[in-house]
Order: structure tokens, then sequence, then C-alpha cells
């Protein structure tokens, strides 16, 4: 269990008030000037010690990322964008840092824009967080009273203004190439990569992309020291993370933790157990809906950080964890999840943009017992289609949640869907086709 | 991607009211002079705002304008994103979060709700011509679920009753408190809840 005196985020359900007075008494901004007078290389160096990864899904070592950005400023300027488009069904965790923590994130972007020697900043807003957007222009605005933000930040000699951008509802937006495309003004369709943001991102310009959570928990970081931070948490997993426990749980809720806590531990001690007891649990999704789930026999022992699920076959992400019950039916959950993906494909990569329509299909036929026995080799076969033959991972989010449930409930899908190949018995199955070609109503 | 239509009847014209030129005078400071395309998103929502939450082709043509960028480049945009409404939408915008974590926990009794006090399908203005109710994808704020957003708020730990409240004051014009329908605070976890009731499911 990790210990009151090591949270970072002190004010998660707004106790204590969010306004910058109350911020600065929980020592937000204490020692700012003197941490960025420590230069550039300590930072960062800093950071890498304490093997801080991305809080954004992907787990990747942020010192790393900011070592990326030239280390001279060329004729270009440099940006950092912060990936607030928090989108991932079963995370909100940045919805609340906004919300309670902001002076903690508006700190982190001054740091880090001074490691990567950025003067401007953009924070990249979800649209639907519009109160959230509103309250965290309050906050920048009460930092620029107190002379934290703008010329001469905190007094540390670095200029640096932060703008706020709001999205419109995109969940590609939240890929970080996707999303430099959407401040540019165009549509979000991620870019291939190479290059990399980090030497061509907004503008044509170096650019450094970071999560909310991720910038947010640099500030403590610094304060305490690196082997603080890696004192919590297991190695290379280190530190604490804001854990979302959703789903059927008798009390969901947002909880910062050590990394590495058991995932029968976070959901007994904090969620107030399963909906009708342990026993009553079907499966979890560990880290947002685009991680393959996990069955009640993996949960029993987990322990949720990168490594461990990764060598289960799932990942930790944005660590939304969604918990099923035997009460639901876990094909529909998956269909839904599906057509999730489906709605949400930006439509540039083929494999993606038709894959996820073919998998929601093949899944609500499934879903309905309408599905023949060779529908599910079929399934299979897309999303191995899928995986890998797309841009961005998006394609891996749509394709990993289906082929996790292939993996774990195949006997129980096996089970539903015995009906013959429709060639033989001519049954009229609407949704085997594509919508625009059958002119039928639930096409 | 979604599906978007446009609507039938298209005012002929669009310009900002000069509060909100304003705004985007400032909102255009934010970018680099030479990047002004960056602020179509920003100008679309402010078109949005002004013509009744819903954004006529003349809006989008006057934009593409303004920020010397092709009308089809704006056009694009307003379709691409799903938080755009190219069709007149209630004065009270119902948006239903259907997404797994919130059909774990009965996302579906509120789209219930919808249609038997609103209309049968989506997208449709209720009688009255004051609500109209869309399911949408995850609004991200799934430990609270189900959610409801209504124009810019949040509803949050919401039941069929609750719903079928709310919907009631809207119709009134009551105002209504955002926030937890179970007296939470935030997201943190509730106390006094019988352990393994299912009575929230």
């Amino acid at each position: 269990m990790l210990k009151e005196e090591n949270k970072i985020f002190k004010n998660l359900y707004n106790d204590y008030g969010w306004e910058i007075d109350k911020a600065l008494k929980r020592d937000d901004w204490a020692k700012t000037k003197e941490i960025i007078l420590k230069g550039r290389d300590w930072i960062i160096n800093e950071i890498k010690e304490s093997e801080l990864r991305g809080r954004g899904g992907a787990g990747f070592p942020t010192g790393l990322k900011w070592s990326f950005a030239p280390k001279e400023l060329g004729s270009r300027p440099h940006y950092l964008v912060i990936n607030a488009d928090e989108s991932e069904p079963g995370t909100c965790k940045d919805r609340d840092i906004l919300r309670f923590e902001p002076q903690k994130l508006l700190e982190g972007c001054l740091i880090a824009a001074y490691a990567v020697q950025a003067h401007a900043c953009y924070i990249y807003i979800r649209g639907e967080y519009f109160n959230e957007g509103r309250r965290l222009q309050e906050a920048i605005d009460q930092a620029y009273e107190k002379k934290l933000l703008g010329k001469n930040a905190a007094g540390s000699g670095w200029d640096f203004d932060i703008y706020i951008h709001y999205g419109a509802g995109a969940y590609i937006c939240g890929e970080e190439t996707a999303l430099l495309e959407s401040l540019e003004g165009n549509k979000g369709q991620p870019r291939l990569k190479p290059p990399f943001p980090a030497l061509v991102g907004l503008y044509g310009c170096p650019t450094i992309v970071n999560n909310v959570e991720t910038v947010a928990v640099v500030p403590t970081i610094l304060r305490k020291g690196s082997k603080w931070f890696k004192s919590i948490g297991k190695p290379k997993n280190t530190g604490t993370k804001i854990f979302c426990i959703s789903g059927n749980v008798n009390r969901p809720c947002n909880v910062e933790e050590e990394m590495g806590i058991p995932l029968k531990d976070l959901i007994e001690n904090y969620a107030g157990g399963v909906q009708g007891g342990w026993e009553n649990l079907q499966a979890v999704i560990p880290g947002g809906s685009s991680m393959p789930l996990l069955p009640k026999k993996i949960c029993d022992t987990i322990t949720m950080d990168f490594d461990t699920l990764v060598e289960n076959k799932s990942g930790l992400g944005t660590a939304g964890i969604i918990v099923i019950n035997k009460d639901q039916d876990i094909l529909s959950c998956m269909a839904r999840i599906a057509r999730f993906y489906k709605h949400e494909s930006c439509g540039q990569c083929t494999p993606c943009r038709e894959g996820s329509g073919w998998m929601w299909r093949i899944l609500e036929r499934a879903r309905k017992g309408d599905a023949t026995h060779s529908d599910i080799e079929l399934l299979d076969d897309v999303t191995k289609q899928i995986e890998g033959h797309t841009i961005c991972a998006f394609g891996e989010g749509s394709a990993w949640p289906v082929q996790g449930l292939l993996r774990h409930f195949r006997k129980e899908i096996d089970k539903r869907c015995s009906n013959d190949p429709l060639i033989k018995k001519k049954r009229d199955v609407p949704y085997l086709v594509d919508q625009h070609l059958l002119e039928k109503k639930n096409a | 991607m979604s599906i978007k239509k446009i609507h039938d009847n298209q005012p002929k014209d669009f310009r900002f009211t000069q509060e909100n030129q304003k705004i985007a005078e400032n909102i255009l400071k934010k970018y680099p002079a030479r990047n002004k395309k960056s602020a179509v998103m920003p100008f679309l929502y402010l078109a949005q705002k002004q013509n009744d939450n819903w954004i006529p082709l003349s809006a989008m043509k006057y934009i593409g304008k303004y920020l010397s960028m092709p009308y089809i480049r704006v056009y694009e945009i307003a379709t691409f994103y799903s938080m755009y409404n190219l069709a007149p939408v209630g004065k009270y915008f119902i948006q239903v979060c259907t997404t797994s974590p919130c059909l774990l926990r009965g996302a579906d009794k509120i789209v219930n709700a919808c249609k038997k006090k609103l209309s049968e399908k989506e997208n449709e203005i209720s009688k009255d011509g004051k609500c109209s109710w869309v399911e949408v994808e995850c609004l991200g704020a799934c430990v609270n679920a189900p959610v409801v957003q209504i124009n810019d708020d949040y509803y949050e730990d919401l039941d069929e009753k609750n719903m079928t409240n709310i919907i009631n004051s809207l119709r009134d014009d009551k105002p209504l408190k955002s926030g937890s329908y179970r007296g939470r605070k935030n997201t943190s976890p509730e106390k006094n809840l019988p352990i393994n009731g299912a009575q929230n499911a």
C-alpha cells in the first residue's frame, strides 16, 4: 500500500481545493527556479534515472524521449505539446488532474519545456472536457498573475507560454501525430513515422508530446529525487500511477497507488470488491479498452505494471481497469468495444477502416447467436490482418481486445456460434454484408 | 468516422457577431502568424455556439475565407470530428455515453429513458422542441458511469429514475445540478455502500 506521504496527487478528489494559493501550500511551484537552474542535462538525467515511463499508454521512457529533442536550438522553434485528449474507454485520470491538480501540470510543463528548449506549449484537451478546460485556463491565468508563467517564468529566466487547444470528439487524436495534425488544423489522421515528432512535429518543428499524468509527476520527482521515485514500485516499473477502476465493482473510483500492486488488492481495497464477490468475476480489462482482457484465473495473482502485464499478453496501457462480472455477457461487452473502434477509426488505412467494421459485425452476429463456426476463424483472421498493417497503433488497439477474447473465451464463443455456414443453410443474416451494400433496416 | 448528414435548410449568410469577432481575433493570437489554419477548430466551435449549436455550410465558407483556406478543408474537418453538429439539435443537447464501462453499469437504461421521454430515434428533436439526444462514444468519466453530457456539463452516476427526473427538469427549464447523482465527491470511492450489493448495476 502506498503511504500517504508518497502520494503525488494529494488533491485527486478535490479535498483541499484546486486554486493556486492552496496548491502552493501543497508544495507546487516550490523550488522550481532552483530545479531549472540545475540545468537541462541534470533534469533529463534525473528523469532518466527515475525510470519514469510515459503514462499515456505506450510506456515509453520519458527521459529518453526528452533527450531526442535537438540539443541546439536551430532556426525552427521547439514545441511542447501536452496530450490531454483522454478518450480511452475506462480511463478518466487526466480529467482529475486538469480539474484538481492543474498547477502540478503547469509546473511540469515549464520544467519539461525548459528541458527540451521550448518556449511555447499547447495543451490539447478533448472537446467534451469543456469545463475542465475552463478550469485549466483559470489556473493558467492565476499562474500568469503570480509570474510563474510568461516572461522569465518563475524567475528562471526562461520565457514560457501555455495555450489550450480543444479537440472535437475524435478518439484518434490521442495518437501523437494525429494530435499534431489536428492542432495544425487538419483532420486528425496519424502521420507516418519516421520522422518522429521529436525532429519533425508541430508545424515541422521539433516537438515533444507527453501525457498529462507524465508531465504532472515530473516536478515532484525532481523535488524529492529520482531515488525516492525509484524506491516505489518495481524495477523498470517505478513510481506511482493513478488507476481508474470502473465497471462491475461496488465503489468505482480513481486511486493513486504504486506500480506493481496486485490487481486483486486494488479492486478489493479501494473499489469495494467485485459486485457479487470475487468469485463472481468474469474478466478484467487492465489498461483501457485497447488492451486484451484477462480471465479470472490470471486476475487472482496478477500485478499491475507494464512488464508483468505484457508477459500475460495484455498491457498496462492507461491503467483504466474495467471489471466485468459474471452477470454480464462478455460477447456483448466486447461487441460494444468493437463498435467503438469501428466508430473511431480515422479511415486512413484500409485494414483498420474496413477491419474494425468486420470485427464489429461478426461479434454482433455472435452475440445474437447468428454466427457460424467458420465466422470465428474469420474473426481471428481479420484481427491478424489488421494488426501491424496500419500507420498507427490504433490497428493493434482495435484488434487486441478481440484477440484477447478469442484467447480466453474460445469455448464459450464456439458454443454460441454453432450454426453451419450460410451457404449451406441459406439463412438470411443481414450483418454479413457491408452496410452500404444492403438496403435493409438493420444491415 | 461518424456518418453525418448536412441539414436541408441552410441559412444563406453567416458572420461572426462583433463579440465573437473579438474572441476570434484572440484565438488567432495563440498560433504563429503563418499557421492561422490551426484556428479552424476553435472557429468552428465558435460558429456552432453562435448558431444555436449547429454549423451551417455558410459558416464553413465564412471560416474558410477568414483563415484563407479552401472551403473543402473546412468542410472536411467539420465532418470528421463528431462534436460538430451539422444539423439543428435541441436547446438541451443530451449525449449519452454507451461505451462498455457505462454499458456495464446500465447505460442502456439511460438510453431507454431518453427513448421513452424524448424521441424514439436519436438525433430527433423532442416534440416540445427543447431536447434532442444522441449516443456517443466514451466521454472519459468511466469511474462515474453511467454518464450523460448535457450541453457542456457532465451528469454522473445516473440511473433510469435520475435520468427521467433530469429530462423532466429540462422540459420545465429548471436549473440542474451537474456532477454525481449518488452524492459522492468527484471520483472518490463511496462510503456506506453495502459490499457486494448489486443495487447499482
